[in-house]
């Protein structure tokens, strides 16, 4: 009986083995550089607004407090987007016939919401509280970033459990005092390890690993 | 009962998706045999369908975000993320619950009770919390019907100014209006108002499960319609004759309150009532008796006409007969000796002689305006409601009534069967039925019309002591509907008023408050009004004659006895999959009713559990499956009402019509039923199968005279000896900050389940369907173990309800190969859904068997109403995830944070689990472990304290304060 294969096919196989073995790994790498990638959860993509709601030119330059419109970040979990109501406190004045604002005049006219596009969305099954970072020293600009100079908004952070989990396990290297955390261009002190220590004991900030904190 | 091959039975999930399973009938668990027909072929085809999906999915961007909708303008003091609360009140047992509804942006989650309100406290009942489910029931009706035909409320409201013109001519002759019990007093003026428009006008009453022998037997003891209610706190003894007061019926939650705030044993006050019961089936109340006598139904009666002569309640020279005297001498010295703190009820089953004869013992105990309260009757107009639904069939069969209005109520379903209710709907030219569903009378009236759910529209309503309870709404109409009041008022002059305007009218009339704004505001704000519990008063009592319940009556074949079911009760809440899946009190069934019989019955019948039978009474026949129930009366055949309907996928198929054997002059009980074996059989799906302890009492549920624990306050210790606190090879954990933990009494518990419903609506559980029982794959978090003690065929009873123990040393930990189950820094037994890869391994190695997999997709993520109900503070859980108990930790986080926010820690008292809150008797305390002063590290401290099967060490956070019972020396125990 002749040989079925001719001795090349060694070869031939041999390269499809290894070959193999080099595209999975590959493959691998790429799935898991993708999967990390800022794209895949629109990190520092500026996302388009029904109006184009510009937070430099409001907070940036106005100087509006945060607190102005997101009224419930004191007090809920969800910090609150303004109603059409909020809007027009100052736009039926000023600006009162601008093209691009009518939507606004549409919603609070029709009694219609406007349909904000989501920039910072964390997964249904991870429970976040604005109210208690808020009250235990941890700044807006920390996890929103320099919003007084965006002129769309962006998210800043990854948004991902690792990251969540940096601040969890070392609280003291982030945690600012209570009086500075609506103020966008606080920057840390040098000393940041020992005023965050100390802050961490004053608020009694602790037990911020367990599961069931964010996960319920 | 569906009459098909019983090997072949097909059950709907609650989402409406059939599923078919071969051989379930035998009764027997899964045993390698597995629902879904998936073959290898298939498994492997999906897996890497999935897997390849997942890839994609890896690499591609996360979906939408979404958007957000605020607010055009927003309303005063609504914060989106903080949820509000209103009071108003739920109809339960015919009865106003007063309760407050938690609401998230506009839907309600969650009820739960009005601690302001006399019948709550702050607790609820069962019906009360699953009301809830019935708003965003997807049956629900959405649309006016006419001959089946789509229509509209202004058709509606053209047709009947049309069908009424010539009956306004013949001043109201020929115009009926059938309601259930009215205890609104907006709505009983609304209906004096049509009556006064149409004087001819009949107006009649019917209730399938309403207290008809109450009624009857106040009218035969006082010549007058009087309203009994009983404040059990001031009672040292309770006889119960047939009467399930502690678990079901008005007032229930307030009883049961009351019953246990007279048996706290802590430290060295040991004073305890004193619970007899005598009735025929084995009730939660029962089960709770120091000592139950098992007698049938005809003999409760000559028990308490012995009971009546031997108190002394029948006058000089009546003979009482003798044949119980080894039971009513004792029990009738230890009232007597409790004049004026004792208290003698009687069972809505029960005839009115029965409840005659009470108000007598009570009379001649001074129990009256002690531990007994009479006030006028609650309901707008008390009649004899089964007369005058007879008076209306004869009306309608001789044509004497040309329009009838249904408002509310099922009567071609649950009217007497030999009224034959549905041939005088037919005979009735022009009928209108308004309902929730579209139901067995709709089926039949010309016009449907769907109703408000209570949650949806503003009235008006009585608690069982008076208090009135002004209804708001919670929720804007899911659908075109109206309430009674709105329907009414089309037939007045001033039609289309809102319910609001209907009841604000009325108390602005007859709420003699000088600033009425003000107090309109206060009373719908608190949830009640101030002061208008009905007056006491003290009806002159005549004579009572106990000769008929002494009368021997030869009965041929079994004693047949009806009764509500305790959940779906008449069945109204029949498409109510909470209450469903709801484990009946003792038996523990779900999903059906049965025909339930004492084990020396089915053994003379030769029958077996699940054996369909045909129960055959006066002519009249339907078929059920047996269920043996230990502790029932002999010769005795009970049934539950309220199943067999035909409204909604969940109500569908589940059980069978005993309406259909019911009679008019057997309402709760009929001698001379025929059994006949109807050589099939149909499984029940129960969440139980062990029902005896196996003498592990000690390690499992502790239960003891209380004489016992006066002797020896330690005996806990010595028969339930704990592990040292270094008997571990684990490291100990030090509490620096919080350390929850949970203690039960089990002295206080009654089994009426509302914590495991509670649970329920809290915790986004969802229902698994009656197959998925028959497989034992109940989902709920909380259970309540019931066990039979002592003589099977006379057994008492010994409840526990099982929460997750969150132990110190959990065994599930240990086991998880992904750390799905870990411990938190406050002792809480996380449970990361995330990680759970569904290897089952922690609910094998649970000595609890508190663990629940998701063996399939229980969730419904389309039906948009269903969705609307679930509490968006806990997660939605999905096929192939453990899952359990959490302490509700979604409520320890927000009361945590709302605590830290103001920079304190969390008072005691300040968070409640769910079953704590809900539960009448507050057998459930929850708590911070780590503060000495706090309630639960008192109990903890108590000497009663022990942990469930502790010997295993695993030190559980969870522990039972041991059962105290307070037995009469002078009687047998019958444990």
């Amino acid at each position: 009986m002749p040989e079925p294969f001719h001795p090349t096919a060694n070869t031939v196989f041999k390269f499809f083995l290894f070959g193999g073995v080099v595209f999975l790994g590959f493959a691998s790498w790429m799935t898991f550089v993708i999967a990390h990638a800022g794209y895949r959860d629109w990190q520092n993509m500026p996302r388009s607004q029904p109006v184009p709601f510009s937070h430099a030119h409001h907070v940036g330059k106005l100087g509006i407090d945060c607190r102005f419109c997101h009224t419930g970040v004191e007090t809920s979990s969800f910090a609150g987007i303004p109603a059409a109501a909020v809007c027009m406190h100052c736009h039926s004045q000023i600006y009162a016939n601008a093209p691009v604002l009518a939507p606004v005049r549409e919603s609070y006219r029709t009694g219609k919401p406007i349909a904000w596009t989501r920039v910072y969305a964390v997964p249904q099954f991870a429970y976040f509280s604005h109210s208690i970072h808020v009250h235990k020293g941890i700044g807006c600009s920390t996890c929103h970033g320099r919003v007084d100079r965006m002129p769309l908004t962006w998210q800043e952070p990854p948004l991902v459990m690792a990251w969540c989990l940096g601040c969890h396990r070392h609280p003291e290297q982030y945690v600012r005092p209570v009086s500075e955390v609506f103020d966008m261009a606080y920057l840390p002190p040098r000393d940041q390890e020992i005023l965050g220590k100390r802050l961490v004991r004053e608020y009694r900030i602790r037990q911020l690993t367990s599961c069931s904190i964010c996960h319920r | 009962m569906r009459q098909e091959d019983p090997a072949l039975v097909q059950i709907r999930t609650p989402d409406g998706s059939p599923c078919e399973v071969r051989g379930a009938a035998s009764g027997e668990g899964p045993a390698g045999s597995q629902p879904n027909d998936a073959t290898r072929r298939r498994f492997l085809g999906i897996a890497g369908a999935s897997l390849a999906l997942a890839t994609a999915a890896g690499c591609g961007r996360m979906g939408d975000t979404g958007a957000f909708l605020p607010y055009s303008t927003p309303p005063e003091q609504a914060t989106p993320g903080v949820p509000e609360y209103y009071a108003t009140a739920a109809l339960a047992y015919g009865v106003a619950q007063g309760v407050i509804v938690e609401s998230h942006l506009g839907r309600p989650t969650k009820v739960e009770g009005n601690p302001a309100h006399p019948a709550s406290l702050g607790a609820t009942d069962v019906l009360s919390q699953a009301c809830l489910l019935d708003l965003y029931d997807p049956d629900r009706s959405r649309h006016v019907v006419e001959h089946g035909r789509r229509s509209s409320w202004s058709a509606f409201a053209s047709f009947l100014q049309q069908a009424l013109a010539p009956i306004r001519a013949a001043g109201g002759k020929g115009f009926a209006l059938l309601t259930e019990t009215v205890i609104s007093p907006s709505l009983g003026s609304q209906i004096s108002k049509v009556m006064a428009a149409l004087p001819g006008a009949q107006w009649h009453q019917y209730d399938p499960a309403g207290p008809h022998a109450a009624r009857a037997g106040a009218l035969a003891a006082f010549g007058r319609h009087v309203h009994t209610y009983y404040r059990l706190d001031r009672a040292d003894v309770i006889v119960s004759l047939d009467a399930d007061f502690l678990a079901s019926g008005p007032g229930s939650t307030r009883y049961a309150h009351d019953y246990a705030f007279g048996r706290r044993v802590r430290g060295s006050n040991t004073a305890m009532n004193r619970l007899y019961v005598a009735e025929s089936l084995f009730t939660a109340t029962g089960g709770k008796a120091e000592h139950r006598f098992r007698l049938k139904y005809p003999e409760v009666g000559r028990f308490a006409a012995e009971l009546a002569a031997a108190v002394g309640a029948l006058g000089q020279g009546t003979a009482g007969g003798a044949r119980y005297a080894g039971w009513t001498g004792p029990v009738a010295r230890d009232l007597l000796a409790h004049r004026g703190r004792s208290a003698v009820l009687a069972g809505e089953t029960q005839p009115a002689e029965v409840h005659a004869l009470c108000h007598a013992i009570n009379a001649a105990l001074g129990n009256v305006g002690q531990t007994v309260i009479y006030t006028d009757p609650l309901e707008v107009r008390p009649e004899d409601q089964v007369a005058s639904l007879w008076q209306l069939v004869q009306d309608m069969r001789e044509g004497r009534i040309r329009v009838l209005l249904i408002l509310g109520g099922n009567p071609v379903y649950n009217a007497p069967a030999d009224m034959n209710f549905a041939g005088a709907l037919a005979a009735t030219p022009l009928s209108a039925h308004l309902a929730l569903h579209f139901d067995e009378t709709s089926r039949l009236a010309r016009w449907h019309l769907p109703e408000s759910h209570f949650l949806e529209t503003w009235g008006d309503a009585r608690a069982f002591d008076g208090t009135v309870t002004i209804l708001q709404p919670l929720i804007e109409r899911l659908y075109d509907s109206r309430s009674q009041l709105e329907v009414l008022d089309l037939l007045l002059q001033d039609p289309n008023r809102s319910s609001q305007e209907i009841v604000r009218s009325y108390w602005k009339a007859n709420a003699k408050a000088q600033d009425f704004e003000k107090w309109w505001r206060i009373s719908v704000g608190r949830g009640l009004i101030a002061d208008s519990a009905l007056p006491e008063i003290r009806p002159a009592p005549g004579k009572v004659d106990a000769a008929p319940l002494l009368q021997e009556k030869k009965a041929q074949g079994l004693d047949l006895i009806f009764r509500t079911d305790p959940f779906i009760y008449d069945g109204r809440y029949a498409n109510n999959a909470w209450l469903q899946e709801l484990p009946r009190d003792i038996t523990k069934l779900t999903w059906d009713n049965a025909v339930y019989v004492s084990p020396q019955t089915a053994e003379r019948l030769k029958l077996k559990n699940q054996h369909c039978v045909d129960l055959k009474y006066r002519g009249r026949s339907v078929r059920g499956s047996v269920w043996i129930a230990p502790g029932q009366a002999d010769d005795t055949v009970a049934v539950y009402l309220g199943y067999g309907r035909n409204v909604g996928v969940v109500a569908d198929g589940a059980g069978f019509n005993a309406y259909l054997i019911r009679t008019s002059d057997a309402l709760w009980y009929g001698a001379g039923l025929e059994v006949q074996p109807a050589g099939a059989t149909y499984p029940l799906a129960t969440t139980q199968m062990q029902k005896s302890l196996a003498g592990r009492e000690d390690d499992i549920l502790i239960s003891k005279p209380v004489e016992t624990y006066r002797k020896d306050p330690d005996f806990v210790r010595k028969i339930h000896p704990e592990p040292g606190f270094d008997e571990t090879l684990y490291p100990h954990w030090t509490y620096t900050g919080y350390n929850w933990g949970m203690v039960i009494d089990l002295t206080a518990c009654v089994n009426c389940s509302a914590c495991v419903i509670a649970c329920q609506a809290e915790n986004n559980i969802l229902p698994v369907g009656k197959l998925q029982g028959l497989f034992h794959r109940e989902m709920h978090w909380l259970r309540v173990d019931a066990y039979y003690r002592g003589d099977w065929n006379n057994p008492s009873a010994a409840y526990q309800p099982v929460p997750c123990m969150h132990c110190e040393n959990a065994p599930c930990e240990l086991v998880c190969p992904v750390q799905a189950t870990v411990h938190s820094a406050d002792g809480l037994n996380d449970m990361v859904y995330n990680r759970c890869v569904g290897t089952r391994f922690c609910s094998n190695n649970c000595p609890y068997k508190v663990r629940r997999f998701n063996f399939l997709e229980y969730a419904d993520w389309q039906t948009k109403q269903v969705m609307l109900q679930r509490n968006p503070d806990v997660t939605v859980r999905i096929r192939g995830v453990m899952e359990k108990c959490t302490y509700c930790v979604q409520r320890i986080r927000e009361a945590e944070i709302r605590a830290r926010d103001q920079g304190r820690y969390v008072r005691d008292g300040e968070l409640q689990t769910a079953c704590q809150q809900v539960c009448p008797t507050q057998a459930i305390v929850f708590g911070d472990m780590n503060n000495p002063s706090n309630r639960v590290a008192r109990l903890k401290r108590e000497k009663l304290n022990y942990g469930m099967l502790s010997e295993l060490n695993t030190r559980p956070h969870t522990t039972y304060l041991a059962e105290l019972r307070n037995p009469n020396p002078e009687l047998r125990e019958n444990v």
